[in-house]
């Protein structure tokens, strides 16, 4: 299986041991930031609510699109794609 | 310099944290308020002292998240409450009141926000003021961040209106168009801002301070009603944090004592049907609200994923408000009612209050024994597009420079409106 980049926000480089990006495995967008947790324990607390979905504050994006309009956790990942991590209050 | 900010605290874990530029919670990501020592601002708040104050939006200092001697300032706010006896009469309705921000430095309330923004990031050190905007913001932070002599980088999407661009590069700043929505542009910025920690984006790290500015506009309409809340406001929604800051607002004149009491002000939420996520959730009756792909001649309001739209939809409901969306027909429309009833001309986002404010004075949402303020946040001449593109805003005739030809062409027009 391939490599997924995973960027990670100011917020969260603290748990990465102060890295920007991170390589992870996983053939769907939830398995790769299940995969991001067991590489740097912590993350998925911050990620995740306790029904295990996305906070309502967390965006994720796949190739710059947000998972929200594609499926979500399960959406598949490919290869060479970036998954990027971004808080959700900005803008307006 | 004295302010009375505590802190900033998490808005959905109530973790706290220092006064410094941050806008997210470390820990859930929810977003940061400002926290006040609202004991000591009522010990030292009066009418008088604020009737001293500059007319702009420093007047209300006490209140505000900075305090500066000399901040960045145009001379932000304290625009006209025009009282709208000709529209009110149109759409039905009692005692109506416009709160023209067309008035402001770069023509929109954005010059509340970024005046408080750029106050704090010089405070905090920042060199280099930027933003992702739908228009107004670029105008404004470009302008404010030449006055006060900070480089300015403003992101912009790549389809907005001409009058908009322009005036932003005016300002000898960086200005760059994003081939994308206002979406893709702030997640960019969102992700810059971890990159460029140096720069102070006002709606990003800035945010917590920045979006305290639009606390004014209630401010300013209590003071301009004589110290008295309105019944109901219509609010456009973008990102719905100008919504949940005039209703922080009025609250915090009740809190401090400016007002005997907490008021209780119904607050209206007016989105372009192209770009409805708060209105199709107030309308469902759902608290999620499902990002959405923009479509509107609404330009600065169109905003998708909107960052403050579940807390605006929350202040609504508590409010007893509504929220409603309408078509870009009827925003050109109402652009067109507003100027020729009161002579204010209002962009986009101005012509979506205003219809909204029609739909809901005619479903009796809006009644006409409330004292109703209606927020025209930008100046008309932003959005001409709008206009134009409806196939108005053409001249009644063109003719040659002869008496003869004048009256021919004032005798159709006046057969036409006979």
């Amino acid at each position: 299986m391939s490599l997924t980049t995973v960027r990670i926000p100011t917020q969260l480089r603290t748990l990465t041991g102060g890295a920007g990006s991170v390589e992870v495995e996983g053939a769907t967008v939830g398995e790769a930031l299940k995969q991001l947790d067991a590489a740097h324990p912590g993350l998925a607390d911050r990620l995740f609510d306790d029904d295990g979905a996305l906070r309502r504050f967390v965006n994720v994006f796949l190739a710059d699109e947000d998972v929200r309009f594609l499926d979500g956790l399960a959406t598949p990942v490919t290869p060479g794609q970036t998954l990027s991590i971004v808080p959700a209050v900005a803008g307006g | 310099m004295v302010d009375f900010v505590t802190g900033l605290r998490c808005r959905e874990c109530a973790r706290p944290f220092p006064a410094e530029a941050l806008h997210v919670c470390d820990y859930c990501f929810g977003p940061l308020e400002v926290a006040y020592d609202y004991e000591r601002i009522s010990a030292h708040i009066t009418r008088e002292r604020i009737a001293q104050g500059p007319r702009s939006i420093w007047r209300y200092r006490d209140l505000l998240p900075v305090d500066d001697e000399t901040p960045v300032d145009l001379g932000a706010g304290f625009t006209p409450l025009v009282r709208a006896d000709r529209l009110a009469a149109e759409l039905g309705l009692g005692e109506l009141w416009i709160k023209d921000d067309t008035a402001n430095p770069t023509g929109s309330f954005k010059d509340r926000v970024v005046s408080v923004a750029l106050t704090k990031a010089r405070q905090l050190g920042f060199k280099v003021a930027a933003c992702a905007s739908t228009g107004n913001l670029a105008n404004s932070v470009a302008a404010h961040a030449a006055r006060a002599g900070l480089e300015s980088v403003v992101l912009i999407p790549h389809d907005l209106e001409a009058a908009k661009v322009t005036m932003t590069t005016i300002y000898g700043g960086t200005v760059i168009a994003v081939e994308g929505t206002y979406d893709d542009v702030n997640r960019l910025c969102a992700e810059l801002t971890s990159e460029r920690p140096s720069w102070a984006f006002v709606n990003v790290n800035v945010r917590t301070y920045y979006a305290e500015g639009s606390k004014t506009l209630a401010f300013e309409i209590a003071e301009q009603l004589g110290w008295e809340a309105p019944d109901h406001v219509v609010v456009p929604i973008g990102s719905g944090s100008q919504l949940t800051k005039v209703a922080k607002g009025f609250r915090e004149l009740g809190t401090v004592g400016l007002l005997n009491e907490i008021p209780e002000v119904r607050i209206s939420g007016a989105q372009a049907e192209g770009c409805a996520p708060v209105a199709t959730a107030f309308a469902e009756g759902t608290d999620a609200i499902r990002p959405v792909k923009p479509n509107t001649i609404a330009k600065s309001l169109a905003i998708g994923n909107p960052a403050d739209g579940w807390y605006a939809l929350d202040t609504i409901r508590k409010s007893g408000g509504s929220c409603a969306s309408v078509t870009d027909a009827e925003v050109v429309d109402a652009i067109g009612l507003l100027a020729r009833t009161e002579g204010i001309f209002a962009e986009t986002a101005g012509g979506v209050t205003i219809a909204t404010l029609a739909k809901l004075a005619a479903s009796g949402v809006i009644r006409p024994d409330e004292r109703v303020v209606a927020l025209v946040t930008g100046h008309g001449l932003k959005t001409v597009e709008a206009i134009t593109g409806a196939g108005r805003g053409q001249p009644t005739a063109t003719i040659a420079p002869t008496l003869d030809a004048f009256d021919a062409a004032f005798q159709i027009h006046e057969e036409s409106i006979r």
